[in-house]
């Protein structure tokens, strides 16, 4: 008995070594990939980060130091920031913006619930049509619909107001929340709702008792989205609005056309616009990532 | 008092027709499980019963009321899903007095009548607890909670165990055997499992694709099927089907010529029968039975030692049968084994399928599990 035990040891401690060596050039391996993709992933937030952090720099330099070679040694001012306020009032646009993307949010939420929720569980033949349709004007240019959208607010007297702003921002984010919402409803398991509906509850209360709280994630992540795509949208407020509702994407234009391009103005206009996003988006981060790969791992 | 009744139901997804037209009585009181193979539509009929989807054709009458077209709440029924279909926001509590909740019951009220369900349930400990912290078991309970506290006129289950493990499934069997005799309730239950079926049903319903096959007692489906399909699905191992060959028949019997040339007489009506027509001879596995001086000769291909009993996969010409028999039994894989069985425990199947009606009943074909518990002295005396 004893014999053969101890022929066993060395024998079990030679298959222990050679298994340990592959594994330790697996370790390295692993090491060296895991080094490489962090290297990449600093590379690639810095790339995308250097812009605004460029700005931000030459909103604190002078317009000379904004033109001049860059540099990062420099007498950092305020002066672009108490210019900027008094030549526009910069409250007054940021609240059109507050205003005007969240209006169009909790608009968009509003269309878009009752609409996923149709899709997602009482499908037809077409919904599938009907989804890949609204996504598809998506595709189409603004500016190919310009003139008529022009002309009708014009004739309706939404012009350069908050409600025709959050009408076509509405109209622009809907097939991304629809289609968001969609896939977050699909992924709730039809039981719970039947069961509800076996519980005596109608539609409504289905969608406020069950639907809403089960799928608060993606919603606030569909919310935040449309909420940051409205904030940054340019094209339609430059040519919607003027002065009583422009939003701050029209605030910085205002600042890069009149007297030619002063950089350093211009860069903290752009700061003050971006910062409440930028905020916002920072402390809404973790809830963004969750809703954006919500259902992709199960 | 709650009965259903199903006249004439279809259900038609497109050109698919699933439900064939399904007739049915459930009598007040009473457990009925539909049982059949995936697909074979029992899941679609439990939830048309419930409301939850449409009927394209025929009747559901709760009570004698026709119910097609009242709303899944308003037919006075709970259901259990197969999923438990908890709602995870909310704890325990909230979960079982959802349905009062929406129907505007007060507080108070909500409270008494959850936690009167939770005693049956034993789920008292558990009620403030969300469904994420339960185990299979308690989620289960808590869905038949709210099933308890809705006080339906019908529960219907839909293969409420099935995401359990085996030892847990087994005591929920017999707990909601418990619950239906303490609640007194109709219940409608959707398995697979024919185990299930059979402890737990005083009717069982064997539906294939979207057609009822037979509907009886669990003792009646195992000793009359009334085709091969119910006969091969019912019991556990399957039956054997072995072909035969008519020598003569009458009213009082049907003599067939058995594979190997031994003969044997079967007690079944064979008036319609003629000489030379070939029928399947069924016999359950658990009653064939080892006799050297058996009409039938077998290989052992494979044996399976459970304890108490032994399976013998046994081979004959083409056909292969099982014989389950004593567990102690000296048997070893290639043994040429002889066997036999009782001719009055055989069925014959005709070509289509059918079995020919029988001459004795079995003495416990009517007896269900009601019988069981109410009458004892009835079933000992036979």
């Amino acid at each position: 008995m004893t014999t053969v035990k101890t022929g066993q040891v060395p024998l079990a401690h030679d298959s222990e070594m050679a298994r340990a060596t592959p594994r330790k050039a697996s370790m390295i391996g692993v090491n060296s990939r895991k080094l490489w993709l962090t290297v990449l992933g600093w590379g690639v937030a810095i790339l995308i980060f250097f812009p605004i952090f460029w700005m931000i720099v030459t909103s604190f330099k002078t317009e000379a130091e904004a033109i001049a070679d860059p540099s990062l040694i420099f007498a950092p001012t305020l002066e672009n920031y108490v210019e900027v306020q008094l030549r526009a009032d910069y409250f007054k646009f940021a609240m059109n913006s507050v205003v005007v993307a969240f209006g169009s949010t909790l608009l968009a939420l509003l269309l878009a619930i009752p609409a996923a929720y149709s899709m997602a569980f009482l499908p037809t033949k077409r919904t599938k049509g009907t989804l890949l349709w609204m996504l598809s004007t998506k595709m189409l240019p603004p500016v190919g619909v310009l003139v008529p959208i022009y002309l009708l607010f014009r004739d309706t007297g939404l012009l350069d107001t908050r409600t025709g702003l959050i009408i076509v921002y509405t109209l622009m984010n809907l097939p991304i929340v629809v289609w968001m919402l969609y896939t977050f409803f699909k992924d709730l398991p039809k039981d719970i709702l039947e069961a509800g509906r076996m519980d005596g509850a109608s539609t409504f209360q289905e969608v406020w008792y069950l639907l809403l709280p089960l799928t608060l994630p993606g919603i606030a992540s569909t919310g935040l989205l449309s909420v940051i795509l409205s904030w940054n949208e340019a094209f339609w407020s430059l040519n919607l609005t003027s002065s009583q509702a422009a939003p701050l994407t029209a605030y910085i234009a205002s600042f890069s056309s009149p007297e030619g391009l002063f950089w350093a103005k211009l860069s903290a206009a752009s700061t003050m616009a971006i910062a409440p996003i930028l905020v916002f988006g920072w402390l809404t981060q973790k809830q963004m990532v969750r809703g954006l790969t919500f259902g992709a791992v199960k | 008092m709650a009965t259903l009744q199903l006249k004439q139901v279809v259900k038609q997804f497109d050109d698919t027709r699933v439900i064939k037209g399904v007739d049915l009585d459930v009598n007040d009181k009473e457990f009925v499980v539909f049982v059949g193979p995936s697909g074979c539509g029992k899941s679609t009929l439990l939830r048309m019963i419930a409301g939850l989807e449409s009927t394209s054709g025929g009747d559901i009458l709760i009570d004698g009321q026709r119910m097609n077209d009242v709303g899944p709440a308003e037919r006075g029924l709970a259901m259990v899903f197969q999923s438990y279909a908890l709602y995870p926001h909310m704890t325990v509590e909230d979960n079982m007095g959802f349905s009062l909740k929406l129907a505007g019951a007060s507080k108070e009220e909500r409270r008494q009548k959850v936690l009167e369900a939770a005693r049956i349930l034993q789920l008292e400990p558990l009620l403030e607890r969300k469904p994420k912290a339960l185990s299979g078991g308690q989620r289960q309970r808590v869905a038949i909670g709210r099933a308890i506290v809705r006080n339906p006129s019908i529960f219907l289950f839909d293969e409420p165990l099935s995401n359990l493990d085996a030892a847990l499934r087994v005591q929920m069997r017999i707990e909601l055997a418990r619950l239906h005799d303490e609640l007194d309730a109709t219940m409608i239950y959707v398995t697979h499992d024919q185990i299930e079926a059979m402890t737990m049903a005083d009717k069982i319903v064997v539906l294939q694709g979207g057609v009822v096959e037979q509907v009886g007692s669990p003792m009646e489906l195992y000793h009359h099927p009334c085709n091969r399909f119910v006969a091969g699905f019912i019991g556990s191992p399957k039956m054997n089907f072995i072909d035969v060959e008519v020598i003569s028949a009458s009213a009082d019997g049907v003599d067939v010529r058995l594979p190997g040339g031994g003969q044997c007489q079967v007690p079944v009506d064979g008036r319609d029968l003629s000489p030379g027509a070939r029928l399947e001879l069924g016999v359950r596995p658990e009653h064939l039975l080892l006799d050297d001086r058996g009409p039938l000769l077998g290989e052992v291909q494979v044996i399976e030692r459970l304890g108490g009993s032994t399976s013998l996969y046994l081979q004959m010409g083409e056909t292969s049968v099982i014989l389950v028999t004593d567990g102690d039994v000296i048997s070893q894989v290639r043994d040429t084994v002889h066997f036999g069985f009782e001719s009055g425990r055989a069925h014959l199947f005709d070509s289509e399928g059918l079995a020919l009606p029988s001459l004795n009943r079995h003495p416990l074909a009517d007896i269900c599990r009601q019988d069981n518990r109410s009458a004892p002295t009835a079933a000992a005396s036979h």
